[in-house]
């Protein structure tokens, strides 16, 4: 005991009811964050720090609340590069009822849980998703909307919700349209763009609906970076002890401008509805249409070809207004009993080419039955990409530059895509497994160097009757499908071991390759499996698997 | 009498002189042998036109050799302008290394595997008339008097050599019986190669036979098979057998 008794007001020791700190501090770490108190109302000036040299009671920790484990779900997370060090930017179910929370550094993690999934946070793609779900949202929900920040999305709903059924059916439908992607979605209606954005971050309920004018009383209870400020202002409101919205409503504007910025009393005004905000929609870009409408129908190729052409040549215009080629067109004829036939070209560069276009229509043109007469006729370039201006001054120089891309398009509406391909070379020294097919347009390099038969069976056949000197020596005589061959001169062998890693039975095994000639002047190209002295490697038996020239 | 014999001689030296012009500015790759070029009507394989190709006897190995003749081909026209190479087929069953090592480079292939022999021919044709390649190869089992005219004409459209290979469709016929409107027609079968001082395959040797050929004889040679660039070569003659058997090897054209 300190000399003079050590009194003070609020000592440990003086309190009778010994735990009663512990036991408030238990019930406030068990109420969710914006329900704290505050630290006004704790009676508080500044956090509780422990003494340097005392060591206290310990405080019982306030548990946190127990989320089940869950079983056999292997935890994954995203880490972002964060200066210097890598941070969770996301954690999955799993990861959250194991205590990883986002903004903790991705070491500390992997220190707590060995098997951890860590994938890296792709911006970019997230960027595509949500773009992408605003389109979609665009063109079959609300004609204004616009992507939130980077993880949610604005919709105008004003007049396009008695489309859908309400409010609330809507509400529910986008739930579940976004599990069926498999997103968690958290939906909040409201007067405002603000007070929808920090109430679907943080409210309560994955669903909340607020009515007009009750912005003020459903943010009052939120956190201060539920309004969008700047990290500064966040800081700033943190010194003077502002952590929640309602204590900013009763301050004055000016005091508070001058100590938080200007921009957050903005915020704070368009959340309350006092300023408006406008939502920037994102417009669909339109698929270039063109459109003849025929006096008299029409059932003659020929006047079909006719049309095809005229409808081409306002396509290309179009075309070239936005600086695209077409990648995929789609013709659609409309007969006069009213069905529909449609035909599908498609290219594998983008191109303007109104003559390329209509020989590639004109292999297709027998497939379409006019019946009785078409009477209109529609081209829809459902696919574009980017085709700048091309370079003809090669073409006026006089050198012809082949170009085969035009070939290969009309090549491929004749035969399929499919059959099309140019071989292409695989690392691995198994013969049949060497080449490959590939992109017709593609130029593949890197082919082995020793010698290869211009054929290859497809799979090799058994020989029979074979004379050979073993380990080394090409056989003197073998039979192939009922003949007899004397093989008069051979090379070899080449020793080529099996892929150990594709199957188990091509661990040990081991084929040598022969070239050999016989009388009559054929080459063939075989191979003894096994090495003649280990007999892991191979049954020592003889098979044909190519011929040379 | 001697009149309409002499009025008769000068218009066929007339007419012959047309033709010849007509020829003359016709692309021709030589193949750069003598004893083959001059037996040749056009002192080469002319670039504009349609050439069979077939194997002497059914067996696989002689296949394997006429593919190589039109493999060296297409090999040297793809070399002498750097197109691609339009190969048509019904079953794939080429070897993309062995087709490197004799000059035609897998990257300038361009593989159409169809169903039937009419696609193939078709593609064959597509591919001549669109012009912007350095040659074109089929291999067909049955191609008639029909098909041939169109790919000749094709051929001349397109200024694109057309390399025809005929497949054996029953054990007795050959293919080059059918009546065809080819500028040249070869029959390769396969030849014992020359035989080296050590173990071991030398070059290997094909006999060369020129079925038919428009506007000049046919004949048969016995040639050394294409090297890496696609060049055939006069197999040396052995005089002795230990020199010669060195100098068998390849005496590059």
């Amino acid at each position: 005991m300190p000399r003079g008794g050590g009194w003070r007001p609020g000592a440990r020791w003086a309190q009778g009811d010994a735990g009663r700190r512990a036991r408030i501090a238990e019930e406030v770490a068990a109420l969710p964050l914006h329900q704290r108190p505050t630290m006004q109302e704790m009676g508080r000036r500044s956090e509780a720090a422990e003494h340097p040299f005392k060591r206290s009671v310990p405080v019982a920790q306030p548990q946190p609340t127990v989320v089940a484990p869950i079983p056999f779900a292997i935890p994954m997370i995203l880490a972002e590069q964060s200066g210097q060090r890598q941070i969770i930017s996301a954690a999955c179910p799993a990861a959250l009822a194991l205590g990883l929370v986002p903004g903790m550094a991705v070491t500390q993690a992997r220190a707590l849980i060995p098997e951890l999934d860590i994938r890296p946070a792709d911006a970019e793609t997230d960027r595509i998703v949500l773009d992408s779900l605003t389109l979609h949202a665009v063109r079959h929900w609300t004609p204004i909307a616009a992507p939130s920040g980077a993880d949610g999305i604005w919709l105008d709903l004003s007049g396009a919700e008695h489309l859908h059924g309400g409010e609330d059916r809507f509400c529910r439908r986008l739930i579940g349209f976004c599990r069926r992607f498999g997103f968690t979605a958290r939906v909040a209606v409201a007067g405002t763009p603000g007070a929808a954005h920090a109430l679907a971050r943080f409210g309560r309920d994955p669903v909340t609906a607020i009515p007009c004018g009750g912005e003020a009383q459903a943010l009052a209870g939120l956190p201060l970076a539920a309004l969008r400020l700047a990290p500064e202002a966040l800081a700033a409101a943190a010194r003077f002890g502002l952590d929640r919205i309602v204590d900013l409503l009763p301050l004055p504007r000016g005091p508070l401008a001058r100590r938080l910025g200007l921009a957050s009393v903005r915020r704070l005004d368009e959340a309350l509805g006092r300023v408006p905000e406008p939502i920037v929609p994102v417009v669909p870009e339109e698929t270039p249409v063109t459109l003849r409408r025929l006096l008299e129908p029409i059932s003659t190729a020929d006047a079909i070809e006719q049309v095809i052409s005229d409808l081409l040549a306002d396509m290309v215009e179009r075309l070239q207004e936005r600086g695209a080629g077409a990648r995929t067109l789609v013709l659609t004829l409309e007969r006069v009993d009213g069905s529909e036939q449609r035909v599908a070209i498609g290219t594998s560069r983008p191109s303007r080419d109104a003559a390329h276009l209509a020989r590639l229509f004109h292999l297709r043109i027998e497939r379409i039955d006019p019946g009785e007469g078409v009477e209109t006729m529609r081209l829809a370039a459902t696919r574009t990409d980017q085709l700048g201006a091309t370079t003809l001054g090669a073409t006026f120089a006089g050198d012809d530059v082949a170009d085969v891309t035009t070939l290969v398009d009309q090549l491929a509406g004749r035969v399929g895509g499919a059959a099309l391909f140019t071989a292409a070379p695989v690392e691995s020294d198994v013969p049949e497994r060497a080449v490959c097919r590939a992109d017709p347009l593609a130029a593949p390099t890197g082919w082995p160097a020793w010698r290869r038969p211009v054929r290859l069976l497809r799979r090799p056949e058994p020989l029979v009757n074979v004379i050979a000197l073993l380990p080394d020596q090409p056989p003197r005589r073998f039979t192939w499908r009922g003949q007899l061959h004397a093989v008069v001169a051979g090379d070899g062998p080449e020793r080529i071991h099996g892929e150990w890693w594709r199957r188990d039975g091509e661990v040990w095994a081991v084929r040598d390759y022969f070239r050999v000639e016989d009388d009559a002047g054929a080459r063939f190209w075989l191979f003894r499996r096994g090495d003649g002295v280990d007999p892991k490697t191979g049954d020592l038996s003889w098979y044909l698997h190519g011929l040379f020239g | 009498m001697m009149s309409v014999i002499a009025r008769h001689h000068e218009a066929l030296a007339l007419l012959r002189e047309t033709m010849g012009a007509v020829r003359e500015d016709a692309a021709v790759m030589p193949f750069g042998i003598a004893d083959m070029d001059e037996r040749l009507a056009d002192g080469g394989l002319a670039l504009d036109g349609l050439h069979e190709v077939s194997a002497a006897t059914p067996t696989l190995t002689d296949d394997a050799a006429a593919t190589l003749f039109a493999v060296g081909i297409a090999a040297r026209a793809a070399q002498a302008n750097g197109r691609r190479v339009l190969w048509a087929l019904t079953r794939f069953d080429l070897y993309a290394p062995g087709l490197e090592q004799a000059g035609l480079d897998p990257a300038t292939l361009l593989f159409v595997e169809a169903r039937e022999d009419k696609d193939v021919l078709a593609v064959m044709e597509d591919g001549l008339r669109h012009g912007s390649l350095a040659a074109v190869v089929g291999e067909v089992k049955r191609a008639d008097m029909v098909a041939t005219r169109r790919l000749q004409l094709a051929a001349m459209t397109g200024k694109t050599p057309a390399l025809l290979s005929r497949r054996w469709r029953r054990q007795g016929i050959c293919p080059l019986a059918e009546l065809s409107a080819a500028m040249t027609r070869w029959r390769i079968a396969s030849a014992p190669s020359a035989r080296l001082p050590a173990a071991g395959v030398g070059r290997a040797r094909w006999t060369v036979e020129l079925a038919r050929q428009r506007g000049g004889p046919p004949f048969t040679l016995e040639l050394d098979a294409c090297d890496d660039t696609g060049r055939l070569a006069l197999p040396a003659v052995p005089r002795d057998r230990a020199p010669a058997a060195a100098g068998a090897a390849a005496r590059a054209a």
